[in-house]
């Protein structure tokens, strides 16, 4: 093994090496962090942000940001809650809600591949136009007292083999988007068009499909990251998801993803959730009053960059 | 200011660009420098603006050696470039371009925009020229950008002025401006150094001549002494030896027919035809247009009007995946931007293309992929330790063969190879002129663009010429000589 090889390596190691750290560190601090209904609630919180983030993923590789992340969360989350409250069945109302998200995020897609329009602004805009979808839609109003449907609410709140399910759906879906990534031409594209787009639109790749998939997935991603939450509530709020793009993003970045574009990889970014729900479960704990949490948060992502760009 | 530059070599890595160039440029006169694209024209100047340094040689000024470490400080000494490509900031007015390395202050520190337009308007109306100074750059000619330039070194007092291809982007009437200002400048005993592939303008314009080839200096005297024809032989004079393989392909029908295409930009109606494994050499100066007529033809650019017919298929391109689709390759002049990503390894930039035919499946499959790029690379004798490096790693030759393996890789009926061998060490040169014929031998025909004279004439059935955005002819290869070329090249009889 050469010395660069050695320098991939502990790059790749970085994030890792850092979350053991935080939980050894935590740990040492106070002892109740590391029991099982602590880290079951631990990973019920980090769900929600690696899924959206898994997507984010795709959007940063292909040198895409989507800021429009917790809106279409709040929106696809509503439009389930009306279904079931109407009476249709939680699990076809999820379906719904996922195509939903999917179609939202194929629209930021479009604006951004056929519209050519920078993907800060494009997702700026439908950020504001989704959210404010979703106020119209519920009136500003929760939607409440959604159902008893006992596997709906064990979609965001139930374990299985006693590992809470929103995490089981996160490993789930983790599996397959780093087959995608890892072993699919579409993910190989995604790594290209975030590279070079003149090289990879001279090779012949479509790259506006590889962009709207990016963004499509994300939609889709955060239809599920909502459908956990309002199971978990058993309402869907309007202003839920407000932020989530921020978390996402960190995550992300935290992993070793180059905003750039084309380089990073999804375990990362799974490594990456975990390092911020671990910062928040654990600074709870440890009674940091929040004020100090956001301090921290923003330290620990500026630390880890710079530590990235010393190594590069 | 009396320039002599003595014994000037330089090398980049182990590419010797200067080899023994001497020059001396006099006050008051119009240096004419010329020489084929890659004679070293440009290096030369740019070590005696301080760009880069002469590995060997001595400057002097007047009689004093003079060293430069940036452009900045030789401007300083009164020594300009006034590059091709325009150092401009197309975001800011013409005004602003003007002061920005050199602002006016108050004297409170802030820019004194006033005295600053003050001064442009009083150095325009000394020249006869006028010029929108508000304007945003970008939304301005060329030869107004070229304009700021000037009156830029006019500022700092220049004594010598060197001008890279001044007239290559402008007007009949702006050129006309350019003259008449150089005229002026020589009249304050300003030294110019005029590089310019323009026969016509070099005649009327120059006093002095100094013609480079393969990094030395071929001959230096007075215009008066020498005629254009021995010009044009001093540039390309070396004998075309062995050095290219022997064409052993002959080529049968025409299989590709271009028809009154006619490219964005400034462009004459395009026709020529390909045949069945035929090398179709593309000559031409810089800046003739000779990329712009190949990316339209592979889709890249739009197609403003004309027919591409393809086995007897008339045939509408879109994008590079159509005309890769229709059997079409480009392998594109800048490897580093539009060839390669720099961050895969070579085995995945060779099956970048391909991959879903490969695989047949939208999955990877990863032994087929290595097994693929392995034999193409061995096929192209990339020179590295294992397919799986990054590409970065690997030498400028080496990059350009996996680039033609990526090409290759789809076993194109058609490669068009923009500058093929830039920047390459002979004998990677050498394997791909050997593969080009290899693969003609299969069938495949090719377009082969390129600015090494020798190179067109030792590899191309048939030989077509742009100049200016048209096709000044196209000639068999056995009737081509480099006289004849340069003199279509640069719209000579």
């Amino acid at each position: 093994m050469d010395r660069t090889q050695v320098t991939s390596y502990i790059k790749k190691l970085g994030p890792l090496i850092g979350l053991i750290a935080l939980f050894i560190i935590i740990s040492l601090l106070n002892n109740s962090f590391l029991e099982i209904a602590n880290l079951k609630n631990l990973f019920r919180q980090v769900s929600i942000n690696a899924i959206i983030a898994f997507g984010m993923t795709f959007v940063i590789l292909t040198a895409g940001i989507d800021l429009s992340v917790g809106s279409m969360l709040a929106l696809s989350g509503a439009v389930m809650a009306e279904l079931i409250v109407t009476g249709m069945n939680p699990m076809l109302a999820i379906i719904v809600a996922c195509l939903l998200g999917l179609f939202l995020g194929a629209i930021n897609g479009f604006l951004i591949s056929y519209g050519r329009i920078a993907p800060f602004i494009a997702t700026l805009a439908t950020m504001t136009i989704y959210r404010g979808a979703t106020l119209v839609f519920t009136n500003g109003n929760p939607i409440s007292s959604l159902t008893t449907d006992h596997a709906f609410r064990a979609f965001g709140r139930g374990d299985l083999l006693g590992i809470p399910i929103p995490a089981i759906t996160m490993f789930i879906i983790f599996f397959v988007l780093w087959f995608v990534l890892q072993k699919t031409s579409l993910g190989r594209h995604t790594y290209a068009v975030g590279g070079s787009e003149k090289v990879s639109f001279i090779a012949g790749i479509k790259i506006n499909r590889v962009k709207i998939f990016a963004y499509a997935l994300t939609g889709l991603l955060c239809a599920i990251a909502g459908a956990i939450i309002t199971s978990r509530l058993n309402s869907a709020q309007p202003t839920a998801g407000a932020g989530y793009e921020l978390d996402a993003i960190a995550a992300v970045v935290l992993g070793g993803t180059s905003l750039s574009g084309g380089k990073g990889h999804i375990v990362g970014t799974l490594i990456g959730a975990l390092i911020i729900g671990t910062l928040n479960n654990g600074l709870n704990i440890l009674d940091v009053s929040s004020f100090y949490q956001q301090i921290v948060k923003g330290l620990v992502i500026l630390f880890a960059v710079l530590a990235d760009r010393k190594k590069a | 200011m009396e320039i002599v530059m003595t014994g000037i070599a330089k090398s980049f890595g182990t590419n010797e660009v200067l080899k023994d160039v001497n020059i001396c440029l006099k006050p008051g006169r119009v240096h004419a420098l010329m020489g084929e694209n890659g004679a070293g024209k440009s290096t030369l100047m740019n070590i005696l603006t301080g760009l880069h340094q002469a590995d060997k040689g001595h400057i002097t000024a007047d009689g004093k050696e003079i060293r430069f470490h940036s452009p900045h400080e030789a401007e300083d000494y009164g020594i300009t470039f006034i590059h091709q490509e325009l150092n401009i900031w197309p975001n800011l007015s013409l005004l602003e371009n003007l002061y920005m390395m050199r602002p006016k202050r108050s004297r409170w520190g802030t820019l004194d925009k006033a005295s600053m337009r003050r001064e442009a308007k009083q150095r325009c109306q000394e020249l006869g020229i006028d010029l929108p100074l508000d304007n945003e750059a970008g939304d301005c000619s060329v030869g107004q950008q070229q304009m700021i330039e000037i009156l830029r070194i006019l500022m700092v007092n220049a004594k010598v002025v060197i001008m890279d291809e001044p007239t290559a982007a402008l007007t009949e009437r702006e050129t006309a401006t350019l003259f008449r200002i150089m005229r002026q400048l020589k009249a304050k005993n300003v030294a110019i150094v005029y590089i310019s592939h323009r026969m016509e303008e070099v005649f009327s314009e120059c006093d002095d001549i100094t013609i480079m080839r393969d990094g030395h200096t071929i001959r230096s005297c007075p215009i008066s002494d020498i005629s254009a024809n021995e010009v044009v032989k001093d540039m390309v004079g070396r004998a075309i030896d062995d050095f290219y393989p022997e064409r052993t392909t002959t080529p049968g029908q025409t299989v590709l027919a271009v028809n009154n295409l006619e490219p964005q930009g400034h462009f004459k109606p395009i026709s020529f035809t390909l045949r069945k494994g035929e090398i179709l050499g593309v000559a031409g100066l810089m800046g003739a247009g000779r990329t712009e007529i190949m990316r339209a033809l592979f889709g890249l650019d739009k197609q403003e009007g004309g027919t591409i017919t393809l086995n007897g298929k008339t045939i509408t391109l879109h994008s590079p995946s159509e005309a890769i689709k229709a059997g079409i390759a480009f392998i594109t002049e800048d490897r580093k931007s539009e060839g390669l990503l720099l961050d895969f390894s070579i085995a995945q930039n060779i099956t970048l293309p391909t991959l879903e035919r490969i695989c047949d499946s939208p999955i990877m499959k990863q032994s087929r992929l290595w097994d693929f790029a392995k034999k193409l690379s061995d096929k192209l004798h990339v020179k590295t330790q294992s397919i799986s490096l990054p590409v970065s790693a690997l030498s400028g030759g080496n990059q350009q063969k996996v680039v033609i393996a990526k090409w290759i890789g789809l076993s194109p009926s058609i490669i068009i190879m923009d500058e093929p061998t830039r920047g390459i060490d002979i004998g990677a040169k050498r394997d791909i002129y050997d593969l080009i014929n290899t693969l003609t031998d299969q069938g495949v025909s090719i377009i082969m663009v390129s600015s090494e004279l020798p190179e067109v004439l030792g590899m191309s059935d048939r030989i077509m010429v742009i100049h200016e955005g048209a096709v000044a002819g196209i000639v068999d290869r056995k009737d081509a000589t480099p006289e004849s070329i340069m003199s279509l090249a640069t719209g000579g009889e």
